[in-house]
């Protein structure tokens, strides 16, 4: 018998929607990730944008499931109190070819099912969105595109599909795959012991073809494509009020300028192959170009507003999402290669995931009670002083700013870590804490306290994104 | 909603100065709000000596400095001091929003005095291309770190920009048995003080590198080591110049930036350069009845001049209240 009925590999966005699909049934289902926490993978580092479907192709896998996915991730967000924005995109052109280029996109998105699409002129384009370049004569408006924060989205996933039942493992790292002969399953050997288990979904981003390789499918590789992208400083939250698309190239959707779901302009990603999946390293020709393409389009943006970058890594198998049953490895489910637009297509993926394990002979039965819901957690940051006031009344703890430049109270901090944050980062990705203009400078000491204080760790073995990580080498007493 | 005459928003240095001079130039009715535990602001991380030279004519460290104005405004009676009081919104008619725990207050000053300090410029600020694993620290935090906290932030030692606090910090961790390998400044000569340069480089053959930058930073989980080049007039690499330095620990000390973000969201006409506000006359803003003093009015390199700066502004806002 296996103890397990799935065991999902990978927590990023992709394996925590599966995970919570799949808590709808009378399953038994383990979720592995080899990280300290989870949405540690290409899920932290992306733009946020949940896409319309303008940019794929009508015949792809990824457009269908991104247009899908945008109508599905309403719904989602609502059931797990995500904020999600729907602030519309402009696909933005200079000149009359551009133009024709546009009515060309909205017609090929049009097939897709993209909805309320629409070719605006300068006139609208003045009224809507004052501060683009005066040099763009027509954009291609689509209403649907919206945002969210991608790691809160990962984790109120996470903590949804454990409140009905699935379970989690994190520092769990998947080290080998061992078929147990036709239709017994495999045993998932890790980093935290042996996972007997009926069906694995493959869901492990940037290393699934090394996850599939274990169990002897060899039919892909993964190369990872960086982003890198500069965060602005809250601000100028209202230096535009949609999302802003150049027009798409072969191999990108360009340089954009972004709005984040806490309000924090953003540009870029770039877009370039390399050969190291650990590579996050960010450029001064990165910069470079993401600045002179987002001025370009929004000449008000400054090289001073930028408070912070990252890089990302798109995991492309090709050009298009590989997910699909293995036929020569019964119960092995690959979800690989899922590049932009992954984070919107995370639900609509999920469903797929499903009907694939039914076709694969899953017996799916509904549960009496699915725990839908879950109660929006509270930021500070995003509520009015009326409701401040009532929080502040309820819990103390609300009226004590832990970080001063996001607004980030104690209650806040203690709740992310009573969720499940163990790393600053985690408390960063949860909060925001950390993630303002002066970057932790005030309160990174008050955060390795509060962490120390609540889950009994010396500060010294505090990490930023678990082992390996410590912010500190050591008290000074004890060398 | 609470009303005051006048409100000091900062209890460093500069907020205590003013509330003194205010209290001395007659105005008995002042509140001021500190959002940390205790008074001092950033003197409390000063351990050091250096402080006080021109103000008392004594040698006192950073905490001394302090501890004088503390014991001199906890008895002035019309002058209320409420710690853990974090201002987080200004509106243009000087209405105060405060965070405390179990509190959301609303206050109306008749006149404000801003005392609020500096932060520190960032990593990104200076545009430092790499990785960012954890070992990167502003000069600021890992003082803080050692001083306050008693942990060492790391062994092998790279410091970004010779800033005063770069200096002293590069001292501090090599009195805690640490390795300084470099100072890297990027400008041909240092924003640092003299006395800086020679007591705590010179003194521990520390080298600094001038017209250096360090252009890339190395290391996945923590900092493994930075590439260094020389640049040239423009501020651009020179090629071929370019050297490794192993290290666990990346320091910066780029500057100070004023901390304004209240009077600016209060419309205060600021000078987007320097993170100042524009002014006629000094420490008054474009809006009459708040005043700026300390380091958010200019960052200046000694502590006496912030008291000095900080007295007038005190007077100034005493004067204003009188007149209206
Ligand atoms: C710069 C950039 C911008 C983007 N912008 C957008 C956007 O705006 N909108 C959008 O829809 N999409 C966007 N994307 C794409 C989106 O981010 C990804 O499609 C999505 O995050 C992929 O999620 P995932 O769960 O498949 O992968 P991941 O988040 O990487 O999750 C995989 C997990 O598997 C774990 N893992 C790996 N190996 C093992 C092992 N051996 N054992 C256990 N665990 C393992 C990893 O640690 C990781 O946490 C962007 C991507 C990038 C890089
Ligand atoms: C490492 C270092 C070494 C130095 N060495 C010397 C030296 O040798 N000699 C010397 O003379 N000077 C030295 N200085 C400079 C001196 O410390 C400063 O000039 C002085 O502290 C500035 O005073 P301030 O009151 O303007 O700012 P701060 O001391 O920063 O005080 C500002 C206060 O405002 C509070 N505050 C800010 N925002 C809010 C808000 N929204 N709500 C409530 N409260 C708020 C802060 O908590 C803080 O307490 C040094 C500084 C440093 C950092």
């Amino acid at each position: 018998m296996n103890k397990y009925d799935i065991v999902i590999i990978g927590g990023g966005v992709t394996g925590t929607a599966i995970a919570r699909e799949l808590s709808r049934y009378r399953l038994k289902i383990a979720l592995l990730e080899k990280e300290a926490e989870l949405a540690f993978g290409v899920s932290k580092s992306n733009s946020g944008i949940i896409h319309p479907g303008t940019q794929n192709h009508p015949q792809s896998l990824k457009g269908k499931l991104c247009v899908e996915g945008n109508a599905l991730m309403r719904e989602v967000a609502a059931e797990l109190g995500v904020d999600f924005k729907e602030v519309g995109e402009l696909i933005v052109g200079f000149d009359n070819e551009d133009a024709a280029r546009l009515n060309g996109l909205k017609k090929q998105a049009e097939e897709l099912g993209v909805p309320g699409l629409e070719i605006v002129g300068r006139a609208w384009l003045e009224k809507n969105e004052p501060n683009l370049s005066p040099e763009v004569v027509a954009a291609l408006y689509a209403p649907t595109a919206g945002v969210i924060s991608p790691y809160r989205l990962v984790y109120d996933l996470s903590e949804n599909a454990a409140r009905n039942g699935v379970e989690i493992f994190t520092q769990c790292a998947v080290t080998d795959i061992e078929a147990q002969g036709e239709e017994d399953g495999f045993k998932v050997h890790t980093s935290r012991g042996e996972f007997p288990v009926r069906y694995v979904v493959n869901a492990a981003g940037l290393f699934a073809d090394d996850i599939s390789k274990m169990a002897g499918i060899n039919n892909f590789t993964i190369t990872p494509r960086k982003g890198e992208e500069f965060l602005l400083d809250k601000k100028r939250e209202y230096i535009t009020r949609h999302l802003i698309f150049p027009l798409p190239t072969r191999k990108s959707k360009g340089v954009l300028v972004i709005q984040t779901s806490d309000g924090n302009p953003m540009i870029g990603p770039t877009a370039r192959e390399i050969d190291d999946k650990e590579d996050l390293s960010t450029s001064d020709e990165g910069l470079k170009e993401v600045l002179s393409s987002a001025r370009r389009m929004v000449p008000a943006i400054n090289d001073r507003d930028i408070i912070a970058y990252f890089a990302g890594l798109r995991p492309s198998a090709g050009d298009d999402f590989i997910i699909r049953h293995e036929d020569r490895a019964p119960g092995f489910i690959n979800v690989a290669g899922i590049q932009s637009p992954g984070l919107t297509a995370a639900p609509a993926i999920a469903l797929m995931v499903v009907d694939i394990l039914k076709d694969n002979g899953l017996k799916l039965k509904k549960k009496l009670f699915f725990h839908r819901h879950r109660d929006k957690t509270p930021h500070i940051f995003a509520v009015t002083p009326e409701e401040t006031k009532k929080l502040i009344k309820k819990d103390a703890r609300y009226g004590e700013i832990i970080c001063r430049c996001e607004m980030v109270s104690r209650k806040e901090v203690e709740e992310a870590i009573d969720r499940g944050a163990v790393t600053l980062d985690g408390i960063k990705f949860r909060t925001r804490a950390q993630a303002g203009r002066c970057h932790g400078g005030f309160c990174t000491t008050r955060l390795m306290k509060i962490l120390s204080d609540k889950t009994g760790q010396p500060l010294k073995y505090i990490t930023k994104r678990g082992k390996g990580s410590e912010i500190v080498i050591g008290g000074r007493a004890d060398d | 909603m609470i009303d005051r005459e006048l409100v000091i928003i900062g209890g460093g240095p500069a907020g205590m100065a003013a509330a003194v001079a205010a209290h001395e130039s007659g105005v008995k009715n002042i509140l001021l709000l500190e959002r940390d535990q205790y008074l001092g602001g950033i003197l409390n991380q000063c351990i050091h000596t250096g402080f006080g030279l021109h103000y008392f004519k004594e040698v006192l460290t950073g905490p001394e400095y302090a501890d004088r104005f503390i014991k001199k405004i906890r008895f002035l009676k019309g002058l209320d001091i409420s710690l853990q009081s974090f201002v987080t919104r200004l509106t243009r008619d000087n209405v105060l929003t405060v965070f405390k725990p179990g509190k959301f207050l609303e206050i109306k000053a008749r006149a404000l005095i801003m005392a609020t300090g500096c932060r520190e410029r960032t990593r990104e600020m200076v545009h430092t291309a790499g990785t960012r694993p954890s070992g990167i620290f502003s000069a600021g935090l890992a003082q803080k770190l050692i001083n306050i906290e008693g942990l060492l932030p790391g062994k092998k030692v790279v410091v970004i920009g010779s800033g005063d606090i770069g200096l002293i910090m590069a001292r501090r961790f090599t009195l805690e048995g640490a390795q300084v390998k470099a100072v890297i400044e990027i400008q041909k000569e240092t924003k640092g003080l003299t006395r800086n340069v020679v007591q705590c480089l010179e003194d521990f053959d520390i080298p600094l590198y001038f017209s250096h930058k360090v252009s890339r930073i190395y290391g996945v989980n923590r900092v493994q080591g930075v590439d260094v080049e020389k640049v040239g007039g423009n501020f651009k690499a020179l090629p071929g110049s370019r050297f490794y330095i192993d290290c666990d620990t990346i320091l910066i000390s780029a500057g100070l930036i004023p901390e304004n973000e209240l009077i600016e969201m209060a419309g205060v006409v600021m000078n987007k350069e320097t993170n100042t506000p524009v002014s006629e006359k000094l420490n008054t803003t474009s809006i009459p009845g708040i005043f700026v003093c300390g380091n958010s009015y200019q960052v200046y390199d000694v502590v006496d001049s912030v008291t000095r700066d900080s007295e007038r502004a005190g007077q100034q806002a005493a004067e204003y209240l009188k007149r209206l």
